[in-house]
């Protein structure tokens, strides 16, 4: 099967079966390749319906998004019926009614450290359409380590980039890679992403376009890979240049994947004698405003039973028996009647059991029922 | 005098799209200096391409008049 195509595909597939460097042979790579595309958004949306379209045999898609009213505006995959869906099961849906021979594997999840090399181990090409740099430096990084050629592109407002990273060429010799060209992620204040900063939504089609030619080359050996050049597009003066880069000298090393969001300075370690706080007001407003955060009590059974405001009641004494009650992936708030209780408890959790998402609610119930109002 | 072609956040913390420097520059080390002088936010973007007539520079690679020079910092959206 792997090695022959059927008259519908023959059919499906015979402008490029005509084109010249291409033909079968290229047509059957397609077929036998497997890309994992990374982020289903903007880019991800050109990205994938041009491989689907194209007869890429195997594609994984992994996102842990939603589809949100907001995203219609450039990520052409989705319509006003995929609203609300998770992405990557209304882009299954329309990636297979456009290839059915195509087979999907889909990730459902954030792209970590723990699971990168797990998941992109076994794909040929890794195409990054995500939306921040520590994912960046992670896909780049894993790639790295795992050998496998990394077909980058990034937007912003009106301009776009699109390299292939860690490409071994025709001689074996392997080209140089993100940290190349970027060693060092900019500090969070000087990356403004798509929400913050715009983008024009075709920009997005253009870009995830190009990207989506250069896996086809990858794959399928035909014409020059964008190895060793970084092509930039600014489409306000519909200008492109493309700037060629060596590897560093000296290199940089990539022995093993690191924590990201700390390279890239999105949560700075706290010192040990450092809590961060949260008041009542802005309390108040994440839980009527229904965010997912977890709230702890860690007063005495006696003193919740009298006065409380929702929390878990994981008393402080009793708090390294329930570690496992407490959540490392969102914000969690701990209580006690001043505050005082609470600071020791999420010292100990950070310094022990390195929590970072961990706050202490100012000035404890007391404060609440000054400010808020009578706790139930 | 040398013009500079300014890509992403670099157009924002200039204020345009081009710039020319109204002093002369000897070399990369020299222009980064002059921007971080001029616009302080320059020194917080630690990593910056700077592309002399497309091709990668490094600290040390010598300016023109007539050369081309693009600064072109990381973007990270998709």
């Amino acid at each position: 099967m792997n090695n022959s195509f059927t008259k519908e595909e023959l059919i499906r597939y015979s402008r490029h079966l005509i084109l010249p460097e291409f033909g079968e042979p290229g047509q059957l790579k397609l077929k036998k390749a497997k890309v994992l595309v990374v982020g289903a958004g903007g880019l991800g949306a050109p990205l994938l319906l041009y491989l689907t379209a194209a007869g890429v045999g195997t594609l994984g898609i992994i996102d842990f998004d939603e589809v949100e009213l907001s995203n219609l505006q450039r990520q052409v995959l989705y319509g006003q019926e995929s609203l609300g869906q998770p992405k990557i099961k209304a882009a299954v849906e329309r990636l297979t009614a456009l290839n059915p021979h195509i087979q999907f594997n889909l990730y459902q999840e954030k792209l970590t450290s723990a699971n990168a090399l797990e998941i992109l181990k076994g794909y040929d090409v890794v195409a990054d359409g995500t939306d921040n740099f520590p994912t960046r430096y992670l896909v780049n990084d894993a790639c790295v380590l795992l050998g496998i050629p990394n077909v980058y592109a990034s937007i912003y407002r009106y301009e776009g980039q699109v390299a292939v990273f860690n490409y071994t060429g025709k001689n074996g010799n392997r080209g140089p890679n993100y940290r190349d060209l970027y060693p060092t992620p900019p500090p969070p204040e000087m990356v403004p992403n798509c929400a913050e900063g715009g983008v024009l939504g075709v920009l997005a089609g253009i870009v995830g376009s190009m990207q989506a030619s250069e896996v086809i080359k990858v794959i399928t050996g035909t014409g020059t890979v964008l190895s060793g050049r970084l092509l930039i597009i600014d489409t306000l003066s519909m200008e492109t240049r493309t700037v060629k880069y060596p590897k560093a000298s000296p290199g940089h090393e990539i022995k093993e994947l690191i924590d990201y969001e700390e390279f890239c300075g999105m949560n700075k370690s706290l010192s040990p004698f450092e809590v961060k706080e949260i008041s009542v007001q802005e309390l108040n407003t994440l839980l009527k405003t229904g965010q997912d955060i977890q709230l702890i009590d860690v007063r005495t059974a006696f003193e919740h039973h009298i006065a409380n405001i929702g929390g878990d009641l994981i008393p402080l004494e009793d708090i390294v028996n329930q570690i496992d009650q407490i959540s490392r992936d969102k914000q969690v708030v701990l209580y006690c009647k001043v505050g005082i209780r609470s600071t020791e408890a999420i010292l100990h959790l950070q310094n022990v059991y390195n929590f970072t998402n961990l706050y202490n609610l100012t000035g404890g119930i007391s404060a609440w029922a000054n400010e808020i109002g009578k706790p139930g | 005098m040398v013009t500079v072609k300014l890509f992403g956040i670099a157009k924002e913390i200039v204020g345009g799209s081009t710039l020319t420097l109204d002093s002369p520059v000897a070399n990369v080390e020299e222009l980064l200096h002059y921007l971080r002088e001029r616009y302080p936010e320059f020194a917080k973007l630690t990593s910056l391409l700077i592309a002399v007539n497309d091709e990668y520079a490094r600290p040390a690679t010598v300016i023109h008049d007539t050369d081309e020079i693009a600064v072109i910092p990381p973007v990270s959206g998709g």
